[in-house]
């Protein structure tokens, strides 16, 4: 047996362990050190080794041996400071000598759990495989019995209800002179209308003031100038009290989450808020971790977050897994949806967000009996979060698209389906297929459908993906800048740029919904539950989401 | 896509008019079959316009079913009639075609009509279940001077087989629809005219919201709400819903399935009014393409549109009778001696009402409400 002393490394990972190999080029690499510098891991470094020379000078083959020392740089083994893949160093290398490549051999979770910690990171599911709404085709083409629409000339009224929809019977109105007249100072619930894509609730904490402001300015821009009444969600942890106070609070929806980070400074904002909020979101769960609450590490509470949040800077905010005044649908939820819609007078919608879940049609069915729900949100499992165990992220949850189709044929059931809308969350986007997968999930019941990750992805070029790549949200050194509050990181991100990014994320996937819309001979209102349009290959799908198998 | 082709007269005249027109517009119609529905009418059924009349296909076993029913329910058999069959090659004669004229049982007789309505339908609805699943019975209609016929076979051929000039039937009202097959199986009751408690509406065109209105539809509460064979009987449903449900007037029917943008809404003295509708019944809008053409229980009759006005429509006629078809042919088949100049094209605001009686066509634009 070999002594111990021999096998010196023999607790030390080898490469081979790791997720991604850093592979560097020494004929190309000048040694500038950018690479190492901006390396948000310190997963590699300049280090020096021998090397051995062998050179010939004279006129016959002579060969020489030497030792000379080189500069080199290194991929440490260490786990703490391995590789996330995020590719930053190939971004700044000026002679395209470095790039991490993946290893599918890596055993990054038999080995990220140092100190008794699970490994904890930002992202959402590691599965790179095709989803469901991917599989999604929408089959039911107009031909030459119905007269397909042109994307390109029809009008295309692509917009959607946030709010509770009375049922006819219960309008206010009566009939007089052949004309139906609204009866005055009848309450009618709130509704707005809005664009069926939302960006969903990421906070100022988790995303750097950069991109925030580059949301908001983008989404800003679309309803302003574009004409498309897209909405975004504040996440949990408030907004500027500059913003509050401001008129385009319109265009935001605040989410209040079981820490209630940020609501001192709404509710002191609020008698001097010049426009209503488009609506209120209460999250009760998130599909990216259900059973947690939101968590902003200490390393992003810093100056600006810390003010909003009203909380000490550098201490970890996590919230509970649920309201802890809640202890029950039918009472707690009931009298919150009521607190915040008396807030404001009862002019905002207001709706409760869950996790995709299996007893998500028991919380719909006793929201359908409520009448001031507006709304209620399923993110499914494939949501993205800043900060989560590994474990919530890649086993916790349920799949959207069966959550939401159930819940819709319930409401049908019930003949409710146009009373509470229902808003689909959770990966869409997830494979690029922003548009077709927003389709497909209106098609299943779906009113309207959430977008994060995406538009980190599209917007500000996030690169984190489904092989674990980069997915560091939650230590505030992302590389990008867009989810962490260190100012020498966000600096790196234009504000600007991400606007226009949202701009032109938003308009093509305007265009594409009416490409889609349009051979499906729908243009006036949005094909909510037009699931005779959808098909799919997989049998086993067809059956559950009650769609046509298609081969 | 099929063609359609309304009569509505002060004047009784005979369905075969309608079938004529049908004919000149044979190019948008294969033959396939014809659905008639008369109202207000003449001739065998003069006597008994107050009592409601059940039209039927059955075979012997069917119609054993359809004659216990009935009398176990209390019904009380007035008049029974089947046209003079003529067999005619290409059309396959079934055992019975009928038309049976009852009285209300003894309990309903005095009840309002709103209730008599009710058991009109619920029992043309427990029939319909008891027949179709062995095809032994089929109801097309019950209630008070409607009569429908429907076969499958080329119109003009089937007018014959169904000896209708020989059987002196006459209305005051008549919609037929010739039959473009689009779905190979033909089955009975997936043919226009569709009809629910005095409403009748046929439609040319497929409908592509057909699903998510149908589900909206079936969740009202409504047992008549129900079949869907064909994606147009919703558009009969909805009238019904929206008219006499909802108790909204005729012309809201537009702005239900074809609600106009908001910059329009706003300009409409009603727009609080249609501001709500837009919302509680946004799954009800159409995007077409349709043309409806229908009647109303008190005789009404109404020719509308989606709002990309996809399929054609002509409106035609004089004092005391027009024609609303699918094509100026049609029309002119119906009613040569008119004057064109006055002929109607609806347009994608216009919903065409023409009141019973005839007299006057009004076109109501949806813009100015």
């Amino acid at each position: 047996m070999e002594s111990a002393s021999r096998l010196d490394k023999n607790h030390q990972l080898s490469l081979k362990e790791l997720p991604y190999i850093v592979q560097w080029r020494e004929d190309r690499c000048t040694r500038c050190g950018r690479c190492t510098a901006v390396c948000p891991m310190k997963s590699i470094e300049a280090t020096v080794y021998t090397q051995r020379v062998v050179s010939s000078e004279g006129s016959s083959p002579e060969p020489k041996v030497s030792r000379r020392l080189t500069q080199v740089v290194r991929q440490v083994t260490d786990i703490d400071r391995y590789c996330i893949g995020c590719g930053t160093c190939t971004l700044v290398c000026p002679t395209d000598a470095i790039f991490p490549e993946y290893n599918f051999q890596h055993k990054l979770y038999h080995v990220k759990n140092k100190g008794g910690i699970p490994f904890m990171r930002g992202g959402r599911r590691n599965d790179p495989s095709q989803t469901t709404l991917d599989k999604l085709k929408f089959t039911r083409i107009s031909m030459l019995t119905d007269p397909a629409l042109d994307a390109g000339r029809h009008e295309f009224r692509i917009r959607t209800l946030l709010g509770r929809n009375l049922p006819a019977e219960q309008l206010p109105l009566t009939v007089e002179g052949g004309k139906l007249i609204a009866t005055a100072g009848s309450f009618v619930p709130p509704v707005r209308e809005i664009y069926p894509i939302r960006i969903g609730s990421m906070s100022i904490g988790a995303l750097s003031p950069h991109m925030w402001e580059g949301l908001a300015m983008g989404i800003t821009y679309l309803n302003e100038v574009e004409g498309l009444p897209v909405v975004m969600c504040s996440g949990e942890g408030g907004m500027p009290p500059s913003i509050l106070k401001s008129r385009y609070m319109k265009y935001f929806i605040l989410q209040i989450a079981s820490g209630y980070f940020g609501w001192d400074e709404i509710i002191r904002a609020l008698p001097d808020m010049i426009e209503d909020p488009a609506a209120i979101e209460i999250k009760y769960g998130q599909g990216a971790k259900p059973g947690d609450g939101g968590l902003l590490q200490a390393y992003k509470v810093l100056g600006l977050i810390a003010k909003i949040r009203g909380v000490p800077q550098f201490v970890d905010l996590a919230s509970p897994p649920t309201h802890q005044t809640k202890y029950s649908i039918e009472e707690a939820v009931a009298k919150m949806i009521q607190s915040m819609s008396m807030a404001w007078g009862f002019r905002v919608p207001v709706y409760p967000k869950i996790s995709g879940t299996k007893t998500a049609r028991a919380v719909l069915n006793n929201l359908a009996r409520n009448p001031y729900a507006a709304a209620l949100c399923i993110d499914g499992e494939d949501g993205g979060t800043g900060a989560a165990y590994n474990v919530s992220m890649d086993k916790m949850g349920h799949p959207i698209a069966s959550n939401i189709r159930d819940c819709y044929l319930d409401l049908v059931k019930q003949g409710k389906q146009n009373e509470l809308p229902l808003i689909a969350a959770g990966g869409v986007g997830k494979g690029g297929n922003l548009a077709a997968n927003a389709a497909a999930l209106i098609m299943l019941g779906a009113s309207a459908v959430d977008t994060g990750k995406y538009m980190m992805q599209a917007a500000a070029g996030c690169f984190g993906d489904e092989y674990n790549r980069c997915n560091v949200c939650n230590l505030g050194k992302c590389p990008r800048g867009i989810t962490t509050q260190d100012p020498k990181l966000y600096r790196r991100l234009d504000p600007d740029k991400v606007a226009e990014r949202v701009v032109e994320v938003f308009k093509a996937a305007d265009t594409e919904l009416k490409k889609i819309f349009a051979p499906l001979g729908r243009s006036t209102e949005l094909p909510i539950g037009m699931s005779d349009a959808l098909g799919v290959n997989d049998k086993e799908i067809a059956d559950r989401l009650q769609i046509s198998y298609v081969c | 896509m099929c063609r359609l082709s309304a009569i509505t007269s002060s004047d009784y005249f005979s369905p075969m008019e309608n079938i004529h027109a049908l004919e000149t517009m044979k190019e948008g119609h294969d033959g396939s079959g014809l659905g008639l529905m008369l109202k207000d009418m003449a001739g065998p059924f003069a006597d008994y316009k107050q009592y409601p009349t059940m039209s039927a296909i059955c075979s012997n076993k069917g119609l054993g079913m359809l004659e216990d029913y009935m009398k176990a329910q209390g019904f009380i058999e007035k008049f029974s009639w089947e046209p003079p069959i003529k067999n005619v090659p290409g059309v396959e004669r079934r055992e019975h075609y009928i038309a049976k004229v009852y009285d209300y049982p003894a309990l309903y007789k005095d009840r309002p009509k709103a209730e008599q309505e009710d058991l009109l339908m619920h029992t043309r609805l427990a029939l319909r279940l008891m027949g179709e699943p062995d095809g032994s019975l089929f109801v097309f209609s019950f209630y008070p001077d409607v009569l429908t016929l429907k076969e499958v076979g080329d119109p003009l051929q089937l007018g014959e087989f169904f000896g209708i000039e020989k059987s002196g039937i006459k209305s005051r009202i008549v919609l037929a629809q010739g039959r473009q097959n689009t779905n190979y199986a033909i089955y009975l009751y997936a043919c226009h005219p569709f009809f629910i408690q005095g409403y009748a509406t046929m439609t040319n065109g497929e409908n592509t919201a057909f699903v998510p209105i149908r589900e909206f539809l079936t969740g009202r509460g409504n047992e008549g709400y129900m079949g869907y064979n064909s994606d147009s009987e919703v558009f009969t449903h909805i009238m019904h819903y929206t008219n006499r449900t909802l108790g909204y007037p005729l012309p809201y029917y537009k702005d239900i399935i074809t609600p106009m943008k908001d910059a329009e809404i706003e300009k409409r003295s009603d727009g609080a009014a249609l501001r709500l509708l837009k919302k509680s019944l946004r799954p009800l809008c159409i995007d077409g393409p349709n043309c409806v053409i229908g009647f109303t229980p008190d005789g009404t009759v109404f020719m509308v549109q989606d709002s990309k006005k996809l399929r054609p429509g002509a409106v035609g006629g004089k004092n005391g009778k027009y024609a609303l078809m699918s094509e100026v042919c049609g029309v002119d088949s119906a009613i040569p001696d008119r004057d064109r100049s006055t002929d109607i094209f609806p347009m994608k605001y216009d919903m065409v009402i023409i009141a019973p009686g005839a007299q006057e066509v009004q076109v109501w634009n949806q813009l100015h409400g």
